[in-house]
């Protein structure tokens, strides 16, 4: 609540984003929810449905099996690179010459177009000609992602940890650079342990910058498309189609514009509410 | 420039930060702001500057109503805590930053930062980088950048906080001098009341959001309306007592008294609470009005030449500010006399009688 | 506690140091006895901090040893040098209550919890904290959280020196005061060994028995408060301590006795000018220097008047001399003279006294 000198030629420099918005976000978000009440059979005749798209798209189960699907490979990516990421940012240097390489190798992977990504992992865990799906191989596991199920799932999370971690690495290791010396000098004359100041110094000093890392990833996540359709296209069978594959099925695949439409603000809607959920219970602490 | 502030509040969200405060600082004057943190100080500042606008209330220059005036149209220069430069200017492109921005031609701009730098003694550093200089250099070239602009007000926030002891003495006796040869109207704000003093001026009290007093420095400190401006103003803390009149006495913990004289003979019985400063308690017994106390020492504290003695008197702890070194043990008793006549007297409102 | 030597102490943050400038620390001999208050005392770079740091083992010196009573503790790591430390910027564990805090350095050396519990009740009793015991610590004021950092390190019974990192910067004025004393108190009460390191000159000597100045990485002197504020080793300490620091006059030396611009002050003693000395000058404070009837000629030039005193700029011929008088001693109108207190006036050749 800081209200600035009132000056109205403020206006002029916020008009690029209002337009910005308006036809990037306001726009769209206005075609859509026309889209979600209306059925369609081409020639842009519209007949009005009014719920009719949303009880479809919430009672099928081909949307639950994707739902299921996209929440359990959010969770596990959480699971895995938040304390990842954590133990990486810990263990970089703190000072000296190495911290800019250790800085520059972290981001390297953020730097990387999504679709190569895929292609690159594609290749990379090809059983018979990839580096790393030869290797598995050889050591005894029957791996071939582009059949199995299991597969596929793992060859996923693998990729989105390499491809994604860095950000949580270097969200934390910003978060540790703030922390001032004297905590670390007192907490070794206190006689703290390595846990004890990563719990109560290291962890409440990160905590803002966790919960904007959790947040990004959660988000970046759950609304992944390009990676997994590069690599495996959603299979094998439907493995691997997650939310936002199956909704670019549902809508460019078999054209049908209502139900996408639909399913496009329910997904967009959980994703507010779980995002929401997220930031409340990371700050609840915070107010207190 | 004269500036004036008239029923000017501030309030954000649930926390009024300024009350309805009016005051009038007289061109040219060097006015001081003092208090403690959080009580109002940079509020009032950034009022001044046009960062902040009041929640009801106008603010005028030199008559002029400038309350939604913003910022860059007021001709305001400000002084922060910490050393703000450019760091990837030098220090004369610093000093030089407000000019140019006016456009101000070459030849000019080299004259004005020349001189500006001469009287900060920071000439020979002009082609320097921030990040090479001292401290105290670093809030020099701040002042510098402040003076150059030949502002009509110049606002300081605690510019000398950050600075060792011994820079901090050199600055406060110059920084006075500096502006009065300016002309500017400046305001200065600190929680030390020996830094209020040392720099003389105009001196105004402020306690949670409120000015308590506003009048001459050595007036304000000498004479304080109440006893809040006294205990914003005494360093180390004014000693306080609560006193009872009867009589031709007055009395304290029955078991010291002494005779009302001059106005306060005429004062009707009952209580009253006196104030005086450390250095009106002392080991020396003084003139006539001094009285004699007796307590037990808790503390003494002593620098090179003056003993600082804490001490318990009945339910009240006092400080002593004594000349000489006298090394009093915890618990020893102690006499003191107190200078009567250089109490405060304050009424049940804690006004000053 | 223990008694602390440092015994030819030097540090340079630089591999192959070559020039003087290149030492933060140049050799050091001090002897810190058991119990005791002690201030280290120099403005900022003067080394103070790198000195601390020394002591407490956060940094190896370059040369030198540190012993803790008779131990050799060079090579210690500073969680087993058994100290305790209070910074600049309060040091508090956000996340635990102020009783958590205060038992935390207990807890992490296997203290059973009962012992724990008396042990924190009664430094927070000291500290005046019992009242906001279960309160978060991040919650607190600044002098609240110094003192939270400074109970941590009361609270253990093995401590063999507690230091003092300028604690009192972020602390307002009018709460420096009462935690001022409130250490001096806690130092009398407990006997541990403190050490504060400060460029504040009031902090440093109304804390400690014995004060060390330091400039450029050197000591300059060691000494109680008064033998710093009565005879000055170097012009450095007459003008860093003291507020205004000492009025420093060149002068001339003729039969023992300072000349200054022709006029001729007296001493205690005649004093010596060693061979080859290229500069002397007399050093007396201002609190040393009145109006009197007869004396140096000087002409007052500005007048501040700072509540309990007054202090008066003159002139004779270009020097400025600076006295300070009482509130309630008249002051002559526009000139006068000047006298020295004989025994507080001292010589110095080249920047050190002559005794």
């Amino acid at each position: 609540m800081i209200d600035k000198t009132t000056n109205q030629r403020a206006w002029l420099l916020v008009l690029p984003v209002v337009v910005l918005v308006a036809f990037n976000a306001l726009i769209p978000l206005m075609t859509v929810i026309n889209y979600s009440v209306q059925e369609t059979f081409g020639n842009n005749v519209f007949f009005f449905e009014g719920v009719k798209w949303f009880e479809q798209i919430l009672h099928s189960e081909r949307f639950h099996a994707a739902l299921l699907r996209q929440l359990t490979f959010t969770g596990i990516i959480l699971l895995i690179e938040i304390p990842l990421g954590v133990a990486i940012a810990l263990a970089m240097p703190k000072r000296g010459p190495w911290v800019s390489v250790c800085l520059v190798l972290m981001a390297l992977p953020l730097l990387i177009p999504w679709n190569v990504v895929g292609a690159m992992w594609n290749i990379f865990a090809l059983p018979d000609i990839g580096l790393l799906g030869r290797m598995i191989n050889g050591m005894g596991f029957d791996y071939n992602f582009t059949q199995q199920p299991l597969a596929a799932w793992f060859t996923t999370i693998l990729m989105d940890v390499w491809h994604w971690t860095s950000l949580v690495v270097l969200l934390a290791y910003a978060g540790l650079s703030a922390i001032p010396d004297a905590y670390y000098q007192a907490a070794r004359i206190d006689g703290a342990s390595a846990w004890s100041v990563f719990r109560y110094i290291q962890l409440p000093k990160m905590k803002r910058v966790l919960t904007i890392a959790v947040l990004l990833r959660f988000m970046d996540s759950f609304m992944i498309y390009t990676e997994p359709f590069v690599l495996t296209g959603g299979g094998p069978g439907n493995a691997t189609t997650f939310l936002s594959i199956d909704l670019v099925k549902i809508a460019l695949g078999q054209f049908d514009l209502g139900p996408a439409a639909a399913m496009s603000l329910i997904y967009f809607l959980i994703i507010l509410l779980l995002s929401w959920i997220f930031y409340t219970l990371m700050m609840r602490n915070e107010a207190q | 420039m004269a500036i004036e502030l008239q029923n000017v509040t501030r309030v954000v969200g649930i926390d009024t930060h300024i009350h309805a405060t009016s005051i009038k600082l007289e061109e040219g004057r060097f006015n001081i702001l003092l208090g403690t943190t959080l009580s109002g100080k940079t509020t009032l500042l950034r009022l001044m500057a046009g960062l902040e606008r009041p929640t009801s209330g106008e603010i005028r220059f030199r008559g002029e109503n400038v309350t939604g005036m913003p910022v860059q149209k007021r001709n305001v220069a400000m002084v922060y805590q910490q050393f703000i430069n450019y760091p990837n200017f030098s220090v004369y492109d610093n000093i030089a930053s407000p000019l140019k921005v006016m456009r101000m031609p070459a030849q000019e701009i080299e004259t004005r930062v020349r001189r500006v730098a001469e009287l900060l003694k920071i000439d020979p550093l002009l082609g320097r980088m921030p990040g090479e200089l001292s401290g105290g250099q670093q809030q020099r070239t701040a002042l510098a950048r402040a003076l150059v602009k030949e502002s009509d007000l110049v606002l300081l926030d605690e510019p000398l906080a950050n600075l060792d002891y011994k820079l901090r003495e050199e600055l406060r006796e110059e920084l006075p001098r500096l502006f009065h040869a300016t002309g500017a109207t400046v305001v200065y704000a600190t929680t030390e009341p020996a830094e209020a003093l040392l720099l003389g001026g105009y001196t105004a009290t402020l306690h949670q959001g409120r000015i308590t007093q506003y009048g001459p420095t050595a007036v304000v400190y000498r004479q304080p309306v109440d006893l809040l401006s006294a205990r914003v103003f005494s360093d180390p803390p004014i000693n306080t007592a609560a006193i009872h009149k009867r009589g031709e006495h007055f009395h304290y913990n029955e078991t010291v008294s002494w005779k009302a004289t001059g106005k306060y003979a005429a004062l009707a019985d009952g209580p009253y609470t006196i104030g005086f400063r450390p250095h009106h308690i002392t080991l020396a017994p003084g003139n006539a009005e001094a009285i004699s106390v007796t307590g037990k020492v808790v503390i003494t504290e002593i620098s090179g030449s003056e003993s600082v003695i804490h001490m318990r008197v009945g339910n009240d702890t006092w400080v002593s500010l004594s000349h000489g070194i006298h090394p009093f043990r915890r618990g020893q008793g102690v006499e003191l006399f107190l200078q009567t006549d250089r109490c405060f007297y304050f009424d049940a409102d804690e006004r000053l009688i | 506690m223990a008694k602390i030597t440092l015994d030819r102490v030097r540090h340079s943050y630089l591999e192959q140091p070559a020039s003087p400038a290149d030492w933060a620390l140049k050799q050091l001999d001090v002897v810190w006895s058991d119990g005791g208050a002690y201030a280290l005392l120099g403005p900022s770079g003067c080394g103070k901090t790198t000195l601390l740091n020394v002591i407490s083992g956060l940094l190896q010196p370059s040369g030198g040893r540190v012993l803790f009573d008779d131990r050799d503790v060079t090579g210690v790591p500073s969680d087993r040098r058994d100290i305790a430390q209070v910074f600049q910027f309060p040091v508090v564990y956000d996340t635990m209550s102020v009783y958590d805090n205060l038992a935390f350095p207990l807890r992490n050396r296997g203290i059973p919890e009962d012992q724990v519990k008396s042990r924190v009740q009664q430094i927070a009793g000291m500290l005046d904290l019992q009242g906001v015991l279960g309160n978060r610590a991040s919650g607190l004021t600044a002098d609240g959280k110094q003192k939270i950092s400074l109970g941590r390190g009361l609270v253990r019974s093995d401590v063999n020196v507690i230091m003092f990192d300028e604690p009192l910067t972020v602390i307002d004025p009018h709460l420096k005061w009462q935690l001022r004393s409130k250490l001096k108190e806690l130092h009398q009460e407990v006997g541990a060994t403190m050490i504060y390191v400060t460029h504040d000159q009031t902090e440093a000597l109304t804390f400690a028995d014995n004060v060390v100045v330091m400039h450029d990485g050197q000591v300059v002197q060691i000494g109680t408060p008064v033998e710093l504020f009565d005879k000055p080793k170097h012009t450095f300490v007459g003008h860093f301590i003291g507020s205004p620091g000492m009025n420093l006059l060149p002068c001339e030396i003729r039969d023992g006795f300072p000349s200054f611009l022709g006029h001729r002050l007296e001493t205690a003693a005649a004093v010596e000018v060693p061979p080859g000395t290229a500069r002397t000058e007399i050093g007396v404070r201002p609190e040393f220097v009145r109006f009197g009837d007869a004396g140096l000629p000087v002409e007052i030039v500005r007048v501040d008047d700072v509540g309990r005193y007054r202090i008066v700029a003159v002139q004779h011929k270009s020097h400025t001399i600076r006295l300070v008088t009482p509130e309630d001693v008249a002051l002559p109108e526009s000139s006068g003279h000047l006298v020295f207190d004989r025994d507080r006036t001292n010589v110095y050749a080249d920047g050190w006294i002559l005794e």
